[in-house]
Parts: C-alpha cells; structure tokens; sequence
C-alpha cells in the first residue's frame, strides 16, 4: 500500500465545479483512486470474455474489436430486461437533490461523484444512440459519440460507486444509482474490464467458496484459532462441525469474519451464543460465503454465487438457513436470493429452537438474520448477559448501506446493543438508518491501491464518528457488516484515531454470560477487562 | 448554448403563433388543427412510453427500503417507508406523487474547513411542490372552458384561488405561485453552480415554455383582455368534435395556445415523461417482501455453477486428513 497522503492534502478539495463541461473534462486516472485492472487468469476461472492482462495505465486496454458493438447491444439487452435501467435512463430531471448525498461526492469535489452526474456519463450514450432527440441533436440534447475514453471513464466512476443506494432515498422518482452503476459494471465486463480486488475474490469464491480463497483445512484452522481464544476467555471448550448432514440450522458468514481481526471476534461472539443454545446448527466449508462480489460484477455471476448456499442447506438436510453479520450478503439474500435460486421448498419455515419463534418475514427465503435471531433470544429472556463487561466501551453503530436501504434492518441490532452495552450513542440523524453514511469501501472497493479514495468516500462517515467521538467521548463502532469491519479500522486510525470497529456479536461475545465458563477477566481481542465499576468517563 | 437555444426556440414558437395567426392568418390551422394534433401526440406518446418501459420486465423486487423492515412481532414497522404489503406500497406512494416525500428529506451538505455538516434544504421541495400543485390548479381552472355548465369544483377551486379578492379580474394566487415557483426552479439551475454544471438544453427548454404560457396567460387575463366569449366558443366546438373557427380571439391567446400545444406534443418525448415514470419506478412501488413471497424474474435462467461434487472431488484429500465427512471416499 502506497504512503497515506496527508490530512490537509485530502481535504483541501471545495465543491466548485470545474470551469470545463463535464463532457469537456477528460477523467484523470488519479494514483490511489482506482484498482488494478483484472487478471487474465481470473477472468477465465469463471469465463468471462476478453480475459488478458492489463493495467487501467496502460494507453491500450487491449478491447476486443467489436467492443463498440457488444456495448451497444449490451446496453440494447439489458434495457429490454430491466425496466429499472430502461427508466432511470429517461426520467431523471437533474433536479440535484441527489447530487449532495454521494459519500464520494462529499469527499471528492469531484462533479463526476454526483449520482447525477455518473449516471449521465452513461446516459449520454443511451441518448446518442437509442433516442431520436440524441441521434438528432447530438451534444445539444445531451448526447455524445461513445468512445474508448469514455469506456475509461465509465471504468474510473463505476468503480468509484459502493452501490449504496443513498442517492435513491433522495431521488424524487427513486432513481437509483447502484442500478446504474450494475448495468455500467456489466457492460464494462462484456469487455473484460473489472479490477483484480474484485475478479480474484469472484474466482476464490466460484472454485474454493469464498472470497478469501480459504480451503477447507484452512477455515477449520481459523475456527481452531478462535476456540483456543475463547477456552482462554471463558474456559470452555467449544466444538463445531463443519458439513454436517442433518442439522438444523445451516449457519452462513461472510467469509471475512472467518479470516482476519477485527471480524474473528464477530465470528467469536456467534460460536459462543451457539454454544451456550446448544444449537443444532454446522457450517460449511463449500458455502463458506455469504458475501457475493459476483454481485459487483455482473447479475449471473452473483447467481453463479449464490446458488451454493441452497445447494449447500439441501445436500445437508438442514431445515433452515441462519446468516451473519454482513451488508450485501443480507442485500443479495433479501432481494435477490429466492428469485435466482429459489423456490427452497426442500427448507422449512424458520423456527427459532430457543423461543419457538416463527420467522415469518423470512417465510420464502428460509434465512434469518443473526440479529432478528439474537434479538429475539433476547426479548425473551433466553440470554443471560452482563453489559457492564462492556462498559469501558462507549459504542455508536453504523447502519451498513444494504441493511438500511434494500431491508430495513435497523431496530434489531440496535435493540442487542442496548441490552449487551450500557454506553451507547447514535450519530446525528441525517447519517444512520435510511440516510446511513457508506464505509466508502464497498461493492468491491476496499483494495490497498484506492485507498486515497477510500479515506476520501469514508470521510463524511468518519465525519460523523468524530462528532460523537467529541460530544460523548465515543471509542467504538459498532456494525453488522464483514466490510465495514475490513475497512473502518485502517479508516479510523487516519481519521478518527482511538475508535475501535466491532460487530455487534462481539459485543454480545463480551457480555454473554456462559453456563460454567470462568470469570472473565479478558474481553474477545484478550485484552484485559476493567475492573468492575469501573467505566470510562468522559 | 444550454439557456440561450432552449430560450430562442420558445421566442420563435411564440413569434411562429403570431406570425401564423395575424399575418397569415391561419386560424383553423392554430385553432383547431394543431391542439388537435398536439392532444393526440401527447395521448399516444404518452401511452407509447410507459407501455415500452412496461415492455421491460422488473426482474427482482429493489424497493429502496426507507425505515424498519417487518420482522419480529414485538418491532414496529415503519409500513409507509417500509411497505410489505400493497397497502404500504400505495400509502408510499401517494405521499410520494401527492407530497414528494423524497425530497421533503432533502439535505444540503456543506464543507466547513476540516467538517462536513448536514443541514435542512426544504425549499428545492417547496417550489417543486408548490409548482406541481399551482399548474394542477391552473389546469382545473381552465375546464371553465371545456364544460357547461361549470361544474362545482371549477367554481370551488376558483373561489378558494382568488378568496383575496384582490383586482379586476380578480387575482388568482395560483398564477403568482405558478410564476414565482417556475422562477425559483429557474434561478436556482443558473445560481447554484453544481446545479447549473450538470443542467442540459432539455433542462431549460420546459422551464421557459411553461413560463411563456403563464405569463401569456396572465397578460391575457389581466391586461390584453380577449373575447372570452369566443375562447369559450372555441374550446367547447374542440371538446364536443364539432371546432367553429372563431374570429381573431387575439395574438396573446393563440400564443398561448400555441405553447400549450407545443408542450403537449413534446411532453412524451421529454423528461417531463417523470410524471408517468414515477409510478413505474422500481425502488418505490415494490413492497419490501422478496423474503415473504418469492419474487419471480419472468428471465430466470440457468446458470453453470461450481458445484459441491466438483469441490470435493478437488479438495478431497485436504478434507480427508480435516476430518471432513464426504461424499465419495474414491
């Protein structure tokens, strides 16, 4: 990873526009603004066209010859598939509401971050070459011819876009500009145009079953790392299986809480509570993923995906599908999962074993949210907990994107932070719930080699964190998403500087009480606990 | 380029109605032909566009999803913001099409040295909203012309429009808030420099033709008085199909006609096409129950996948020696 820029530097952008039109101002590839460009190799893995080696510096992006063609058409299919791309071509008044409201946007200065904006970049083509105004007027109607550099420039936007979907809760017509940035990354893909950060976690997934390239073997030694943990804080000796046939509960995490801090001790806090159940649940080495970075690249590969997990729960007998914590995950699971690979008529309607609780809002999908499961142990009295463990602990959570905007889930994990913490404060208004900040880093962004434009699209959350940081002395942030905890803790270090990044099951993992376990003298991370009574002041 | 081409070609539609109707005078043709044309344009076209973007299937269910989702019994839905059902979902939408709730939440972001902060922009809400409503009125008044007798409401909405009771004719508020809502919406594309980057021709174009037949409208109705008699006679031969081609009702009224038709034929082809596509639009009239009710994509396709075999026939020893269960033992 290149040298952090300085503070000053990053922040010395205003949001005056630039004194060329947009479509004057050629896109300049900035160093720690973009990724590498796709690996040959893993484009092959999965059979995508044009597969080769090339760098977005390179002046020849090796096209394929036809690339021209194949955009056209490929814009044509996918306008005569998706009413939400045929539409959102046309009805956009460039009212500006939106304009505002991109993270990267705020971060940048760039005109070209304005939802609006990045989706004319691909407008003006619809416009040049699918309607009669752009075909007669041309650049007066908004149209222009498209050419390699615009290709270029689609490649640098739509790779600067997390698909977040703030803009789309502004949009008076709901326009939604992660659509828009789906269709430009799939047409930018008929061309073999992807970045590694993305396409290499899309093969890891298709062949070993998660981004992370994690075998078998080697997923069980991560677990085994973190039992050790845990037999250290709690004394107990947990075992878990792994493919199981005929357990109940077939439990699916994104495979980043499996891999590397600070997301283990999320994956930590979800072996204790299973524990301490004594939950008929496995998890599988094969479905090992419940992220999708298909999802970032093109709608079939998400599907190629996702369809090991109902693979997965039918060859195992399980009769439902539990879920961790994780934004896209939840937003493929909840919006898209049963129309794909659906109907999952061989799993049961979900019953929680504890509570007997009916989950009828996953009634179809048959996949049940770690914290709708959680927090409905909790209402019922099913947990004991101590939150005073975690009272040295002042916690602000961040709604992630997908869970806020594409599900709605924003009381549930609230309501288990208010039983496992006794400190917790939220951000100002306008950036949680359905106005939630975006980490800047996901739809496949949080690479080492952008990671100027991360700090810039994680500014305004940073923003927000600072601000309770300062007003009641907050020192964690807490989340419900593998991404989140990948890319936050490198994003406070530089902006907010003693902030830790949790997730919510960690929190529980701290203040879970366990049958039999020792007294706790050392938290998940085995850091030590402060003494009891002691919580940290302001 | 962007204001002046859309400012000049609203100026020539107004000089074409005035030259047509005073020089050539080509009545018929102002009068009755070309609203007319311009009426069935808009009908067609109108049709036309939302059946070719109906034509398009909705593959998957992407409400944007703007409070809490339905879940656990004992947590209160947000079942406006969050529909899961189609009463939700037409509750969403009337405030959306009646109130523009999306915009009501309207925010302004501003650097301030080191620190963004979020503060309240209501008024882009305000003058769409007072726009929106100001023109539905102006467009019911007007049925005074089209019915006989007038029906009551037309009275109501005129009474409650000039309950001032301020000049002769009496003033109506819906013609100043027309007017000064289309100014706002104008001033602020040239003012607010992001607004003004990324506005187009097709951006300015609607704007001043809606401004040029409100004020021809005023000026007809407050100064350059005209025959309302024979207006009247015009448009009630257009509505029962049997047009009288009157005598000269007057420059200002065929210019006024004139841009209303040309904003009828233009409307389908236009952004303004945002009045019909809101209804359509994926992320706000879907309800939030994909996990409910399986959502069928009409295009559902078979894909090749990597399969649990194919994975275990690579990784078999490794999950042999882990102690995995399998499949095969061979």
């Amino acid at each position: 990873m290149a040298k952090l820029p300085d503070k000053k530097d990053l922040l010395s952008y205003d949001y005056a526009v630039p004194s060329t039109e947009w479509m004057d101002t050629p896109a300049e590839f900035k160093p720690g603004t973009y990724c590498y460009g796709a690996r040959g190799r893993n484009l092959e893995i999965v059979d995508f066209p044009n597969a080769r080696d090339w760098s977005p510096n390179d002046e020849d992006w090796k096209l394929p010859e036809n690339w021209k063609e194949i955009i056209i058409e490929g814009m044509a299919e996918r306008m005569s598939k998706y009413r939400s791309f045929k539409l959102f071509m046309d009805v956009c008044v460039r009212c500006g509401a939106c304009a505002d409201k991109c993270h990267f946007y705020m971060g940048t200065g760039d005109p070209k971050n304005m939802p609006v904006l990045r989706a004319e970049l691909l407008r003006s083509v619809y416009r040049r070459y699918f309607t009669p105004a752009g075909k007669m007027f041309g650049r007066l109607a908004g149209a222009r011819d498209l050419t390699e550099d615009v290709i270029k420039e689609w490649w640098y936007y739509f790779y600067q876009c997390t698909e977040c979907r703030r803009c789309s809760a502004f949009c008076p017509y709901g326009i939604d500009q992660a659509e828009i940035t789906m269709m430009g990354r799939e047409l930018l893909n008929l061309l073999g145009l992807n970045t590694d950060w993305i396409s290499g976690p899309v093969a890891n997934c298709y062949m070993k079953g998660n981004h992370v390239g994690l075998e078998p073997q080697a997923i069980m030694d991560n677990i085994e790392f973190m039992l050790d943990d845990i037999e250290t804080v709690t004394g107990r000796r947990i075992e878990p299986s792994f493919n199981r046939k005929g357990a109940e509960i077939l439990f699916v995490a994104p495979s980043g809480d499996l891999f590397a801090e600070p997301g283990i001790y999320t994956c930590m806090g979800y072996l204790m509570l299973f524990e301490q159940l004594g939950l008929d649940y496995t998890m599988s080495t094969f479905a090992s993923e419940g992220g999708n970075f298909g999802f970032f690249t093109s709608n079939e590969m998400a599907k190629r995906l996702n369809a090991k997990i109902y693979a997965e729960a039918k060859r195992l007998g399980v009769k439902w599908i539990l879920g961790g914590e994780c934004g896209h995950m939840w937003r493929v699971v909840n919006q898209y999962m049963d129309t794909w690979n659906g109907p999952a008529d061989f799993l049961e309607v979900p019953v929680s074993p504890i509570t007997g609780t009916r989950f009828e809002n996953a009634r179809s999908t048959k996949m049940v949210h770690i914290t709708e499961f959680t927090a409905d142990l909790i209402y019922h009295n099913k947990l004991k907990l101590d939150p005073s463990r975690n009272d040295h602990l002042r916690v602000t959570f961040h709604d992630s994107c997908n869970t806020s905007r594409a599900m709605g889930l924003l009381e549930e994990p609230r309501y288990i932070i208010s039983k496992v913490c006794n400190n917790f404060f939220e951000m100002p208004e306008e950036t949680i719930r359905e106005k939630t900040l975006c980490c800047g880093s996901g739809s496949g962004l949080n690479a080492g080699e952008n990671m100027e434009l991360r700090l810039r699209g994680g500014f305004p959350r940073a923003n927000a964190v600072k601000y309770v940081q300062g007003t009641h002395g907050v020192n964690v942030l807490a989340n419900i998403c593998a991404l989140d905890r990948a890319s936050f803790p490198a994003l406070m270090d530089y902006w907010v500087p003693g902030v830790k990044v949790m997730g919510v099951h960690e929190l529980l993992g701290n203040a879970l009480v366990m049958d039999n376990e020792i007294e706790r003298t050392v938290d998940l991370r085995l850091e030590e606990l402060p003494e009891k009574g002691v919580s940290s002041d302001v | 380029m962007k204001i002046g081409t859309p400012l000049l070609a609203v100026m020539v539609l107004a000089l074409v109605a005035w030259t047509g109707t005073q020089v050539l005078h080509l009545n018929t043709l102002f009068g009755i032909i070309l609203p007319y044309t311009a009426l069935a344009v808009f009908l067609a076209g109108f049709i036309y566009r939302v059946v070719r973007w109906a034509m398009s299937p909705v593959p998957f269910s992407i409400p944007t999803t703007c409070g809490q989702q339905r879940s656990l019994p004992w947590i209160k839905q947000d079942k406006i913001e969050n529909p899961d059902d189609l009463w939700g979902v037409i509750g969403r939408m009337i405030l959306e099409v009646t109130l523009f709730r999306s915009l009501f939440r309207n925010t302004v972001t501003e650097k301030r040295g080191e620190k963004l902060a979020f503060g309240s922009a209501k008024w882009l809400w305000f003058g769409s909203l007072l726009f929106h409503w100001s023109m539905l009125f102006v467009i019911l008044r007007h049925l005074r012309f089209f019915t006989d007798p007038i029906p009551f409401v037309v009275q109501g909405i005129e009474s409650l429009d000039s309950f001032l009771q301020v000049g002769v004719p009496l003033l109506y508020l819906t013609d100043v808030f027309l007017v000064a809502a289309l100014t706002y919406l104008f001033l602020r594309r040239v003012v607010v420099p992001q607004v003004k980057y990324i506005s187009l021709a097709a951006d300015y174009f609607p704007l001043f033709l809606l401004l040029g037949i409100a004020v021809s409208g005023i000026l007809m109705r407050y100064f350059f008085r005209v025959d309302i008699v024979e207006v009247k006679a015009l448009a009630m031969g257009l509505v029962h199909l049997q047009p009288v081609v009157s005598a000269d009702i007057g420059a200002i009224f065929y210019i006024h006609l004139f841009l209303i038709c040309s904003l009828f034929a233009y409307f389908p082809w236009s952004k303004l096409m945002h009045a019909g596509g809101i209804f359509m639009s994926p992320t706000r009239n879907l309800a939030n129950n994909s996990r409910i009710i399986r959502y069928i994509n009409p295009w559902n396709y078979k894909v090749k996948t990597h399969t649990y075999d194919e994975y275990e026939d690579e990784f078999r020893e490794k999950m042999r020696k882990a102690g995995l269960p399998l499949e095969k033992e061979g």
